[in-house]
């Protein structure tokens, strides 16, 4: 039944390392991005605030598929950008992990936005008091607190991401599920097999992952 | 107060839409049921084809259906008894044919659908109808693509997933630079932009897409061989009768020159030339 994998034709691991690249590149941008974007929704200046809050519901509320899409037609092939790509191969995955960022970016953001409500409003009150500037407030005492609530939220905003990658075959980044798409038009015999394979695949990607930082996250919790 | 009785409403409202909905869709389901079954009455029969490949198998924005495979389909469906107004169509994505017909949703697929053996493992095919060649779609004024080995030094665009996207990458250019997209639509407007030099996949499907009519005069095929697709139409395995009664619909079809003349008025206008129609080899 699982000939299908022992005929050497296909390389499921190489796919699947596609997968975890896509996910980490991507995790670390919207980490970047998400953080950025809760700095402005909390920040004192209403410009950015407006910006911070238009983005994020107007990504957020965007389907991926749109988002991803609109990365590859929109910036690539009418814009003629390629991220410094020469390949479509380069230029999509870049593309890919712009997208993912630029997606995933809102959740972090709103994740992280929920624990700097954790931290208690005296101890932004004291910094400041002592003279600390607004970046310092964030930087030294909230956002370390609001890191360690949240790792438990943003651990699944990370899972769904991983799952979310399958999206970028939709430009042709030959992760995993591009290379489901193939397997199935070559093995119509073996429909349910192929499809085992790869979701049997994302549970030993993203449980590890839930275990682990599920752990981490009770570890790290500020008992207040 | 006031904010719960108004919510209380819109629940009400939506509740009732739900069932509304829920009642029509059953309603639906259960005619369909009956024609799938085909049963005393014989009133309708449900037929897998492409909703979105131009020149094979479309459903307009009006809910007409146009293309080849359309027009085999009703010839085919004619020959088993069944008049153009009982005929459903149901969509059949590639991945999902081979359910469609094992589950007896429908009862054949005329979806460009390539005969080969993994499928032969899980269908019976009747046919085949018709045979394409992979080949590429070029802007009408580029001669630069003359061979397959040309496509090394090119960009390429075909579907994710695709056979002939495969083709390229393991035999024909495995040098080419090849983007996968969703659908054949992005390939297009890729290649009208510039982004890409040339889209392949079986060239009954281009020269679909070429004899569009927003796309006439844009696009021409190159005339490349590069496989042989015979396209058959799918149905249960081990249902004799049916492969006999529909080869012998499609052995007529071809003596009347009604598949000429589907050929003809759906591939056309892009240059396609068309093989002679191919001898039946299934199941015969």
């Amino acid at each position: 039944m699982f000939d299908f994998l022992d005929s050497g034709q296909y390389d499921v691991l190489g796919a699947f390392w596609v997968t975890v690249q896509l996910t980490l590149y991507s995790a670390i941008g919207s980490l970047i991005w998400g953080t950025a974007l809760a700095g402005m929704r909390v920040s004192p200046v209403p410009l950015m605030r407006g910006f911070g809050t238009t983005y994020v519901n107007v990504v957020r509320n965007t389907p991926l598929t749109l988002v991803i899409i609109g990365c590859s037609l929109g910036l690539s092939e009418t814009l003629g950008i390629t991220l410094g790509g020469t390949t479509f191969k380069e230029t999509g995955f870049r593309l890919a992990v712009l997208g993912l960022t630029a997606y995933t970016g809102t959740f972090v953001c709103e994740a992280l936005r929920s624990g700097i409500n954790t931290v208690p409003v005296g101890q932004a009150e004291a910094a400041r008091a002592l003279g600390l500037s607004f970046f310092q407030v964030l930087r030294l005492i909230v956002l370390p607190q609001a890191f360690r609530a949240v790792i438990a939220p943003l651990t699944n905003v990370l899972i769904a991401l991983t799952k979310n990658t399958t999206v970028a075959a939709a430009i042709g980044v030959a992760e995993a599920a591009l290379l489901m798409k193939e397997m199935i038009e070559n093995e119509a015999d073996a429909l349910f097999a192929v499809f085992g394979v790869f979701a049997l695949g994302f549970v030993l990607l993203t449980l590890p992952t839930g275990l682990l930082l599920g752990w981490v996250a009770k570890r790290a919790a500020v008992k207040r | 107060m006031k904010l719960y009785k108004a919510g209380a409403a819109v629940a009400a409202a939506v509740a009732l839409a739900l069932t509304a909905t829920a009642c029509g869709g059953s309603g639906d389901k259960a005619s369909g049921d009956a024609g799938s079954s085909g049963g005393a009455k014989k009133d309708k029969v449900v037929i897998g084809i492409k909703f979105d490949q131009p020149g094979i198998g479309l459903k307009n924005p009006d809910g007409k259906f146009t293309g080849f495979d359309v027009d085999v389909a009703t010839y085919v469906a004619k020959e088993l008894g069944y008049q153009p107004d009982q005929i459903e169509f149901k969509q059949a994505i590639s991945a999902e044919r081979e359910n469609l017909i094992s589950n007896g949703d429908v009862k054949f697929v005329v979806a460009s659908y390539s005969i080969n053996e993994k499928r032969k493992a899980k269908v019976d095919f009747a046919g085949p109808y018709l045979l394409a060649h992979q080949d590429l779609l070029v802007r009408a004024d580029d001669t630069s693509i003359t061979k397959p080995e040309d496509l090394n030094k090119k960009k390429l665009c075909s579907v994710t997933g695709s056979t002939s996207a495969q083709n390229v990458k393991e035999k024909l250019a495995p040098e080419a630079d090849l983007k996968q997209n969703a659908g054949y639509s992005e390939c297009l407007t890729a290649l009208e932009s510039k982004a890409v030099d040339a889209l392949t996949t079986d060239n009954s499907i281009l020269a679909g897409y070429a004899a569009q009519e927003k796309n006439k005069g844009k696009f021409k095929l190159a005339g490349l061989s590069l496989s042989n697709e015979n396209y058959g139409i799918g149905l249960k395995k081990g249902d004799k009768e049916l492969q006999t009664k529909i080869n012998a619909a499609l052995k007529k079809m071809v003596a009347d020159g009604a598949w000429e003349a589907a050929v003809k008025t759906n591939f056309g206008p892009a240059g396609y030339k068309n093989e002679p129609a191919p001898q039946i080899t299934e199941g015969s």
